[in-house]
């Protein structure tokens, strides 16, 4: 089970009315690498990988989801206020017509989120392999859009989001060293 | 921290032919980011005091890596 914190795990501050940024970070949103794609993958594999890595999974995993929370907020700020008008010009027509101003599960060019964005092969050096990549697209996207940006409080925030995907990669190449090393099995020569 | 002096940036040169149409942007940057070459994190790792661990991301100095678009002006 969980418990829930009603803060954010980082303070979200949005300083320029900029809707397109919202279009940007949906990718991060329900993007094939963005954050509900993590959370779903790692929390779905703990399942079917060796003991010593559930509850890294399980960390992880739930972090994810407080990074989905993270940017749902941006995105909300950067078009709560915006006119259809202002939509539109942001390239959020489409998104409009469909949802006013709600969130939903789309990347950057508004294609829908699918579980086919992530996998469970259940072979464990494969899954974890699969984590480790993820982690470093997110790592590029959160680059790519700050590169886009040009709001210095958002990027603020997603520096952090970034930094955060560098040690969960870390934490996953640890995870194959784990249940890689064979130290602890007994050997019969 | 300029750009140059990054240990976790690398370049490359793309190939640059006689008609490509837009003026070359020169050399490409990449990012190694500390995970890639750290391996197991070892004993006693540098750690940044409490409240700059929250503000950065990560309580391990050597983890931490700072980005800047390298477009930016
Ligand atoms: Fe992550």
């Amino acid at each position: 089970m969980w418990s829930y914190e009603k803060k954010l795990m980082y303070p979200v501050k949005v300083s320029t009315c900029n809707p397109t940024l919202a279009k940007y970070l949906m990718e991060q949103y329900g993007g094939a690498d963005g954050e509900l794609a993590a959370a779903l993958r790692y929390l779905n594999q703990r399942y079917t990988i060796p003991d010593k890595v559930i509850g890294l999974l399980t960390d992880i995993g739930t972090e994810e989801f407080a990074h989905l929370e993270m940017i749902a907020t941006m995105i909300y700020k950067l078009t709560k206020d915006a006119t259809p008008d202002q939509l539109r010009e942001a390239g959020l027509a489409e998104h409009y017509v469909s949802h006013d101003s709600a969130l939903f599960y789309n990347n950057a060019a508004g294609v829908p989120f699918t579980a086919s964005y992530i996998q469970a092969k259940g072979d464990p050096i494969a899954d974890l392999y699969e984590d480790i990549a993820a982690e470093e697209k997110a790592r590029a996207t959160y680059q790519w859009i700050i590169d886009q940006s040009d709001d210095p409080d958002l990027n603020d925030g997603l520096r952090f989001l970034r930094e955060r995907e560098i040690i969960h990669a870390q934490r996953f190449k640890e995870a194959v060293m784990l249940i890689s090393d064979d130290r602890d099995q007994k050997k019969v020569f | 921290m300029s750009q140059q002096q990054n240990p976790f940036r690398r370049y490359y040169l793309p190939f640059r032919g006689r008609f490509d149409p837009c003026p070359p942007l020169g050399p490409k940057v990449f990012v190694v980011p500390p995970n890639v070459l750290t391996g197991f994190q070892p004993p006693d790792y540098p750690q940044f005091p409490p409240l700059e661990a929250l503000q950065k991301g990560t309580l391990w100095e050597p983890f931490f890596d700072y980005y800047e678009s390298p477009y930016r002006k």
